[in-house]
């Protein structure tokens, strides 16, 4: 086939010189055009030229376009040859034909290269197939190595397995056949050990006898003297009744043991059942009485009224018996059953919360939704009318506050008439006090200048007295207690003045000082501290017993005291 | 009273005065106070001879020879006139009556750590024994030293025995080689037995609490079980873990405080109280923050008596705590809150505990692990208390006074009191 095209593209390119060619072609020989084909594989323009000059020359002009006729009528194409007349060519038939073939060879060279296209597609997808199967062959080789490989170190890993079983039932005989030699030997020595300790006996049999035989004439005992029982007892013979005496003894300490035992266990008991009982009670509390079906709720009536009922009797019955098997049990089976009825109870509340999210109808939903508006509508009426309430309210404010003037200032010249008529009053009762209050100021400085004069001359008299006194006695009468009481008579006057300092008052003050000026013994028992009492108690006798004191510094004190009581 | 190779000093209390002197026959091993405070005993076992001294009158005197017989152990009766010697080879323990210089013989006595038991009050004695390979334990009557009950116990090997401090039941434990704890009763039925497992080492130590209530039994497991006096049976298990984690428990820890020294005060040659400064350290406890992990020592596996379990237990008087000491772990103290049964807090210390003792009137526990301080624990704190000095007070045991006011503190060669003040309120 690509002889053809060989030869028709020279054909192509020029047409006379091709038809010439063409024709010469003819001439040669038509049977041998194979050869001829063959022969024009490689032309050039000029062998072409010569080459289709050897099918028709000067000589076969008309054999070869009978020939050609002939060709043509088999492959279909109108005769060349004009009509009747025998050797006049049809020159248009011959375009026509040539045409035709032409376009034949058009077609034949699409149809060429279409299918010469596939050819190529076709090879390139043959090379890439059989590039795919190389590798998938590859691939496969491989995965079967990998396969095989797997293969073996299941078989290793089996046969692994296979060898630690094996190990591990090894070591367990091992371990149960060392246990068994354990026990064998354990017994084995024991059985020495109790030989050992036999010969061990016989030895300290013997050595016993021994020392025994041997007989120290020295005593073994070397005391200086007895001595005495650390309880005081004599020793006692060993007799059957001291034997029974012991035993007895040592039941007593048994027994009291065990009493005392069974007590604690017996308040622990107790406790435990108060506590057991105040449970029952909590759950019973916790327990709803209401929303039952008419089944539960005659069960639950019938136990409830069971329960009260033990409730009762178990309170009475813990007075008498505490450890009766039936009332523990009594009690531990109304616990439980309380217990689970409240575990029933909290079972039910999830189940009605969980609902109650999930919204799923039912009769008590329903009928707490119903409720539900129904207090929701309720609660807006309420609303309305707090609302309607605050609005009059606020009309009847603004009423009073825009009301007329003439109203207000009425009303408030009321309530400061009011006021201001309390406000004498008080004014009035004030006054009054303050006029009280002056006069009983009065009468008490009076009654202070009085004391002052009185006690001045008291004083007066008192330092004469003493100035008598030390004057009658001779120079030995310096006594150490002159100056005690004088360091206590200054101590107690000074805590005088602080106590009076103290008060706030200034009348109490003033009435403290006049008090102590008017009676001066008294005046000491009026002190807080019990110890100044008692100081004061012992200057009074010491100063009426003695009669010693130094009369030089009295006065100077009796001076001072004054001095101070003024400055208060 | 203390004891210099063969004299006896008698001290007061609170003031440390010389009241006696005392000369003995030979070395004395041990001493021990008659339960009135009257007589002191002095055995001296390499003699075979126990002198008696009294305190009222400084010339009475009183020799017990065992003769041949030798002698091992020498206790007091709880009455005060009675003196109990172990001949050697524990052939018999004779009973020698200081009233009636009569003597009573007890035979085929145990050869163990605990074998003869007075009640606390003083009224019962029980004595292990054991004859043709089996346990027997005696119960006498101290009064008049009448046999009261006999009876053998189920154990392989009878270790010790304890009586519960309200004189009813008493706990008779077997050999570590098997975990066994019986209690009988005190006329001799067994009340019940106890056993946590069967092969490993079993009990290491026992503890009765104070009321009676509980008794704590350390295995070599390194677990404290307790058991109730009600049912006998185990309400709980107490665990000695490396490493601490739960975050209610207290760890203090003793860290070593550097020495502060004046450089300015340094003198040559340092005097004598400077340089006991310099080389003694000072340490105080700080908080450590959960979780903690304390050292643990792996025993060695081919020894007998391995330094594994619980070692040392000990109930406060007040019955509220209960301190454990576990020898994988030999710096800690574990104290327990036995009213929530938890773990309430560990002293971790700088050496090994040596030995702890609680004070037998409040709940304030004092340790000493071999250096020179005393450790105080009480829940409201905790102190280290250093024995000032010269040189260094290695303190090897610790023991309180009966009020609970004082505390003796021994070393190997040296003792000395320690006075707590009571807190003016």
């Amino acid at each position: 086939m690509g002889d053809w095209k060989t030869i028709t593209v020279p054909v192509l390119s020029s047409d006379s010189r091709n038809i010439l060619a063409y024709t010469s072609e003819r001439q040669r020989s038509p049977t041998s055009m194979n050869s001829q084909v063959l022969r024009l594989s490689l032309p050039s323009s000029k062998n072409m030229y010569n080459f289709f000059s050897a099918f028709c020359t000067e000589d076969n002009i008309e054999q070869s376009i009978s020939y050609i006729d002939r060709e043509l009528t088999t492959l279909g194409f109108p005769s060349i040859y004009a009509e009747s007349k025998g050797k006049e060519l049809n020159l248009i038939a011959i375009i026509n034909c040539m045409n035709e073939l032409l376009s034949l060879q058009h077609k034949n060279l699409r149809a060429q290269e279409e299918v010469e296209m596939q050819h190529l597609k076709l090879g390139s997808d043959m090379d890439h197939l059989q590039n795919c199967y190389a590798k998938l062959k590859e691939q496969l080789e491989l995965s079967k190595r990998e396969i095989v490989g797997l293969q073996e170190r299941d078989r290793q890993l089996q046969s692994k397995n296979r060898n630690l079983h094996q190990l591990l039932k090894n070591e367990k005989d091992e371990v149960q056949k060392l246990q068994n030699i354990i026990s064998s030997r354990a017994t084995q020595y024991n059985h020495d050990m109790k030989r050992k300790e036999r010969e061990y006996n016989k030895l300290k049999e013997r050595l016993h006898q021994l020392v025994m035989n041997k007989k120290d004439k020295k005593l073994a005992m070397e005391v200086l003297n007895y001595v005495g029982r650390a309880d005081g007892k004599r020793g006692a013979w060993r007799t059957d009744k001291t034997e029974a005496r012991n035993e007895e003894e040592m039941y007593k300490v048994l027994l009291s043991d065990y009493e005392q035992r069974q007590k604690q266990l017996l308040m622990e008991n107790a406790e435990l059942k108060k506590v057991l009982q105040q449970m029952k009670k909590d759950i019973i509390s916790l327990l709803p009485p209401q929303k039952q079906k008419p089944k539960e709720k005659s069960e639950d009536g019938l136990v409830l009224s069971d329960q009260e009922e033990d409730i009762g009797e178990l309170n009475k019955d813990n007075m008498w018996e505490l450890s009766c098997e039936t009332v523990r049990e009594q009690l531990t089976n109304s616990i439980r059953k309380q217990w689970r009825m409240l575990k029933n109870h909290v079972e039910k509340l999830d189940n009605q919360v969980s609902r109650g999210h999930s919204g799923a109808l039912n009769e008590k939903d329903v009928i707490s939704r119903e409720d539900h508006e129904l207090e929701t509508e309720k609660l807006e009426l309420e609303i309305q009318q707090c609302k309607e309430m605050i609005k009059t309210q606020q009309q009847l404010l603004q009423q009073q506050l825009t009301c007329d003037d003439d109203t207000t200032l009425l009303l408030q010249d009321c309530y400061l008439l009011e006021e201001r008529e309390r406000l004498q009053e008080e004014w009035r009762l004030f006054r009054e006090q303050k006029k009280n209050f002056e006069k009983e100021r009065k009468s008490f400085t009076e009654a202070a200048i009085r004391l002052g004069l009185e006690r001045k001359a008291f004083e007066e008299d008192r330092g004469a007295w003493l100035k008598h006194q030390f004057l009658s006695m001779t120079a030995d009468c310096k006594s150490e207690n002159v100056t005690t009481p004088s360091a206590f008579l200054r101590s107690n006057l000074t805590d005088g003045a602080c106590l009076s300092l103290l008060g706030s008052d200034p009348d109490i003050r003033l009435l403290k000082s006049a008090s102590r000026q008017r009676k001066l013994p008294s005046v000491f028992s009026r002190t807080v501290s019990p110890e100044t009492c008692h100081i004061s108690q012992y200057i009074t006798q010491n100063s009426v017993a003695s009669e010693k004191p130094a009369a030089d510094k009295m006065p100077n004190l009796w001076v001072e005291s004054d001095d101070k009581e003024e400055t208060e | 009273a203390s004891c210099i190779q063969h004299r006896l000093v008698v001290r007061d209390a609170s003031s440390l005065q010389i009241l006696q002197l005392y000369t003995c026959l030979d070395q004395i091993q041990h001493i021990e106070w008659s339960s009135d405070s009257l007589f002191i005993l002095c055995a001296m076992y390499k003699r075979g001879v126990v002198q008696v001294w009294s305190l009222e009158q400084p010339d009475w005197h009183c020799k017990i020879d065992e003769g041949s017989a030798g002698l091992v152990a020498s206790c007091w009766s709880p009455d005060g006139r009675h003196i109990l010697n172990t001949t050697e080879f524990h052939l018999r323990i004779t009973v020698w009556s200081l009233c009636t210089k009569s003597v009573s013989y007890i035979k085929y006595p145990k050869a163990c750590q605990q074998g003869v038991a007075f009640t606390k009050d003083g009224r019962y004695m029980a004595v292990a024994e054991r004859r043709d390979c089996k346990d027997f334990i005696s119960i006498f009557v101290c009064s008049n030293w009448q046999l009261l009950r006999h009876f053998d116990t189920e154990t392989q090997d009878l270790f010790g025995i304890e009586w519960a401090p309200n004189g009813c039941v008493l706990a008779a434990w077997d050999t570590c080689l098997e975990y066994k704890v019986l209690l009988y009763s005190l006329d001799g039925r067994l009340l019940s037995s106890y056993c946590a497992y069967e092969w490993p080492l079993g009990v290491k130590s026992i503890a009765w609490s104070p009321s009676s209530q509980f008794l704590a039994i350390g295995s070599f497991d390194e677990k404290v079980r307790i058991l109730n006096h009600v049912t006998w049976k185990k309400i709980t298990e107490l665990d000695h873990p490396a490493t601490i984690t739960s975050k209610k428990t207290i760890v203090y820890k003793e860290v070593e405080k550097s020495p502060t020294v004046d450089t300015e005060r340094l003198s040559f040659p340092p005097t004598r109280a400077l340089a006991s400064s310099l080389f003694s350290t000072q340490s105080k406890y700080d908080i450590s923050q959960v979780p903690v992990s304390l050292q643990y020592i792996k025993p060695v596996a081919d020894r007998a008596n391995p330094k594994v379990g619980v070692g040392m237990l000990a109930f406060s008087a007040d019955n509220c705590f209960l301190a454990t000491k576990n020898d994988n772990i030999p710096n800690a103290v574990w104290i327990w809150d036995i009213r929530r049964l938890k773990l309430s807090v560990v002293l971790e210390q700088l050496c090994t505990i040596q030995n702890f003792q609680w004070d037998p009137c409040q709940p304030r526990l004092a340790v000493c692990t071999g250096s020179s301080r005393v450790y105080l624990w009480s829940p409201a704190g905790c102190i280290v208390v250093q024995v000032p000095g010269e040189g260094d007070f290695q303190i090897t045991s610790l023991s309180w006074h009966s009020s609970g006011d004082s505390m003796l503190l021994l070393s190997k060669d040296h003792f000395c009191v320690c006075y707590l003040e009571r807190e003016e309120v």
